[in-house]
């Protein structure tokens, strides 16, 4: 599709390459703990902007959380923002950078619960950015408390009876709630659990980036994700939890696409 | 020059702001200074630049985080209440040594308070406000004419810096109408190279990274250490202050912003009554110039320190003047407004005291 | 040459135009003005004042307690600022308006049929003109002809065909003042 894209097809026809770094991945080791979706997420996300040939066009920005040290990996301008405050600031950066792609990726705790606020309102506004939004349903950086996305009688840190709906609540379907509004252009919720998945996710990202083009509006990609270290499983017994737990209260699939008037148009 | 014009403080501002080439403001309404963010969505679709209304305080000082580390000239403004809010992103915005301009036109508080002028943000505005350890270059206006002059000087010494530097006004300042003239400024001359900026990664740098996070405390404590550094630099090279009859003065009263107008009137009666009294008015409050103050300390009898508050900037006016002589407070809150009739009384009864006694005292009377 | 006024009324009866007037005055009598509101809740139907100080050296504080001229639009305003008034000074109000007039007899005291004058006028909402022609009889701080200048700058242009009616409700109110003007 792209010249990168050629290149790396060029490169394992002539030496056997069946698989590389996205050039735009630092080469770094990540923090993140054994099995976590924010590193396959990391990576698909830099295999899009090197397939798109963004990687000089785009500015990101990284959240409180897990993620808050997106920029020691991911090789584009970064800016890191305060608590829940990814979207107000990425509305800085495009109001005076309007030709640059920008995403800000975040998680449940910062966008659904602190920054309610500025995530809804960046919809409103149409907002020209990209949300990637990583739904685990906990607090991974403070060690496993209740997010606002916790499903009902989960046991956290916080919620060590279990999450209460009468008095937390319950779970936040933020996403669908964006998508009401009519500044949202897109929104779909993903997984990386799977090949399959991964596939699909990186299609929504390609296409989030594409319709930023087009300045139409705000693009969230969610993504069903795990936390195997703050659900105490293993790796693999936290994608077979987030099957049955999670994706049964986030079911995948696109939650709101542009019309064909709407991409002409 | 350019002609006179005549003006609300909150106008000047905002017309110096787009003269002295704002890339982009994002604010929120509050009383008293509403004025600005309604001057601004008027005249910038028409002259050129950015402004947005926020959905918060919050959501504004971030925008401004973002749209400065993106390399623009940016301000926010607001009063007490919403300049709380903002403490958190000013705290980031020092940290990551970014530029911009924000005010804060005070009202009376604490809490949601009056709308009414105050200056009891002084704290506030000139100890950090935030948390950790970070200065604002504060600027404290004192006529309509400073509040357009210090929006220049304002933007000019925040990319000098790198630094947050904010305007310390009040609801009179920003409500009340004065003469005003608009001093030649060619924004495109000023404009400095900002290579630190997240405008995207060209082949020939490496990736640039606004922030404030370093998780080794060897780290952060290095940061702090610039940042100490550049405060000292700023201590050394960007003080502002002003006298007014001060050569023969023997009373010597201490004010900023609008408290130091109200002292000239009192000034004027005092001097008809034959006591030669003099102002000493900081235009910086931080940094604060205590060597000069401490060198007028000495030739007066009293200094007597006006504020609308409960006694805020006189901390400082004793750490200038050392116990050189003794020094006084009196104050007004809540948007209560001392009479120039009220300050000389307050005044000629401490001159009493002190010349009452035998000496000069040295101890410090409140 | 200092002159510090208060203008007071109930808000809408035009105190702070009136006071905007005298101010945008001497900046094109090339004096120094300051115009000082008072703002908040008062704007929205409550009473409301400015305080105006027109001079020829910069002005010193633009809030102060003791006025050369008072004008009072109200009862509330003439009772609140009757005693701020310096000795040998004015107060000039409303004469419809006020059931208890002032007790003063150290300062001059001009009572001005504004409101009845702009019905005459056919336009109730002049009353502050006529009001601003009285007091300008009285005090010559800008020359009449200033304010009818003042009242391009002042009023957004679309009200601009109101200005000879303005100019009229001047010179009615500088006719309601007759003879010389002393402190009693």
């Amino acid at each position: 599709m792209s010249e990168k894209g050629t290149v790396v097809a060029e490169k394992a026809s002539e030496m056997d390459l069946v698989y590389c770094r996205p050039e735009s991945l630092l080469d770094v080791r990540m923090h993140y703990c054994p099995g976590c979706g924010h590193t396959t997420t990391h990576k698909i996300l830099m295999e899009v902007i090197d397939q798109l040939n963004i990687q000089e066009e785009t500015i990101g920005v990284a959240p409180v959380g897990c993620a808050v040290l997106a920029y020691e990996y991911l090789n584009v301008d970064m800016h890191q923002a305060a608590h829940g405050r990814a979207t107000a600031v990425a509305t800085g950066i495009k109001a005076v950078q309007p030709d640059k792609y920008v995403f800000t990726y975040q998680g449940d705790g910062d966008l659904a619960a602190i920054g309610t606020a500025e995530t809804i309102h960046s919809a409103n506004r149409g907002e020209n950015f990209l949300i990637i939004f990583i739904n685990n349903g906990i607090y991974g950086m403070t060690g496993g408390q209740m997010a606002p996305t916790t499903p009902i009688g989960e046991k956290t840190a916080t919620s060590p009876y279990g999450r209460d709906k009468k008095t937390a609540g319950a779970p936040i379907d933020i996403t669908n709630l964006l998508a009401q509004l009519p500044g949202t252009f897109y929104a779909t919720r993903q997984a990386v659990h799977s090949a399959n998945a991964v596939r699909k996710t990186k299609k929504a990202l390609i296409k989030a980036f594409e319709y930023q083009k087009l300045d139409k509006g705000l693009c969230i990609v969610e993504v069903v994700s795990n936390c195997p270290s703050g659900w105490k499983l293993t790796p693999y017994e936290s994608n077979e939890w987030m099957k049955e737990h999670m994706m049964t209260i986030y079911p995948l699939g696109d939650i709101k696409t542009p019309s064909k008037e709407d991409l002409l148009s | 020059m350019s002609e006179v014009l005549f003006m609300k403080g909150n106008e000047a501002l905002a017309e110096a702001a787009i003269r002295a080439g704002l890339d982009a403001y994002f604010g929120y309404p509050i009383t008293p200074q509403s004025e600005i963010l309604e001057y601004l969505t008027a005249q910038i679709p028409k002259r050129g630049g950015v402004v947005l209304q926020a959905e918060s305080e919050v959501a504004a000082i971030n925008m401004i985080y973002g749209a400065a580390g993106a390399g623009s000239r940016v301000m926010t403004t607001t009063s007490s209440p919403g300049f709380s809010l903002m403490q958190e992103g000013i705290s980031y915005i020092a940290s990551a040594q970014l530029p911009c301009l924000l005010a804060n036109v005070v009202r009376g508080g604490p809490g949601l308070g009056t709308i009414q002028p105050s200056q009891g943000d002084y704290f506030q505005a000139t100890k950090g406000g935030g948390h950790g350890d970070y200065y604002m270059i504060v600027l404290a206006p004192s006529t309509v004419q400073e509040m357009a002059d210090f929006v220049y000087l304002g933007f000019d010494l925040a990319d000098k810096y790198r630094t947050p530097v904010m305007i310390l006004a009040d609801g009179a300042l920003g409500q009340g109408m004065e003469k005003v003239t608009f001093p030649d400024y060619d924004p495109a001359a000023r404009k400095i190279a900002k290579p630190w900026a997240t405008t995207g990664k060209t082949p020939d740098r490496e990736r640039n990274v606004i922030t404030s996070l370093y998780l080794q405390p060897e780290k952060m404590e290095e940061l702090n250490l610039v940042l100490q550094k550049k405060y000292n630099t700023i201590r050394q090279n960007e003080i502002l202050w002003e006298e007014y009859l001060t050569d023969d003065a023997e009373v010597l009263f201490t004010a900023f912003g609008l408290a130091a107008r109200i002292v000239r009137k009192t000034i004027q009666l005092a001097r008809e009554k034959g006591i030669k009294a003099g102002l000493f008015r900081p235009k910086t409050v931080w940094p604060f110039p205590y060597k000069c103050l401490n060198e007028l300390a000495h030739q007066v009898d009293l200094i007597q320190d006006i504020e609308l508050n409960a006694g805020q900037m006189v901390e400082d006016v004793r750490l200038g003047v050392e116990g050189a002589t003794p020094v006084f407070f009196h104050g007004r809150m809540g948007g209560m407004i001392p009479t120039p009739e009220e300050v000389l009384e307050k005044m000629e009864a401490n001159l009493a005291t002190v010349r009452g006694r035998n000496g000069r005292p040295k101890e410090d009377v409140r | 040459m200092t002159e510090e006024t208060i203008i007071a009324g109930f808000g809408g009866q035009g105190v702070l135009s009136m006071g905007m007037l005298l101010a945008y005055g001497g900046v094109i009598e090339n004096q120094e003005v300051s115009w000082m509101p008072s703002y908040g809740p008062e704007m929205r139907g409550g009473t409301a004042n400015c305080i105006v100080i027109n001079g020829d050296e910069p002005i010193s504080s633009p809030i102060v307690s003791r006025f050369d001229s008072v004008v009072a639009f109200n009862q509330p305003s003439l009772d609140k600022f009757e005693a701020a008034v310096k000795p040998g000074g004015l107060l000039l109000y409303e004469e419809e308006a006020i059931l208890n007039p002032p007790t003063r007899t150290d300062i001059t005291i001009i009572a001005v049929p504004a409101a009845k004058a702009a019905i005459e006028l056919k336009n109730q909402k002049v009353t502050n003109l006529v009001m601003l022609g009285a007091f300008l009889k009285a005090k010559g701080i800008i020359k009449p002809q200033t304010a009818v200048k003042a009242l391009y700058k002042v009023l957004p242009e679309r009200h601009h065909k109101l200005i000879p009616l303005n100019e009229k409700a001047l010179k009615r109110g500088a006719e309601l003042v007759r003879g010389e003007i002393t402190a009693n």
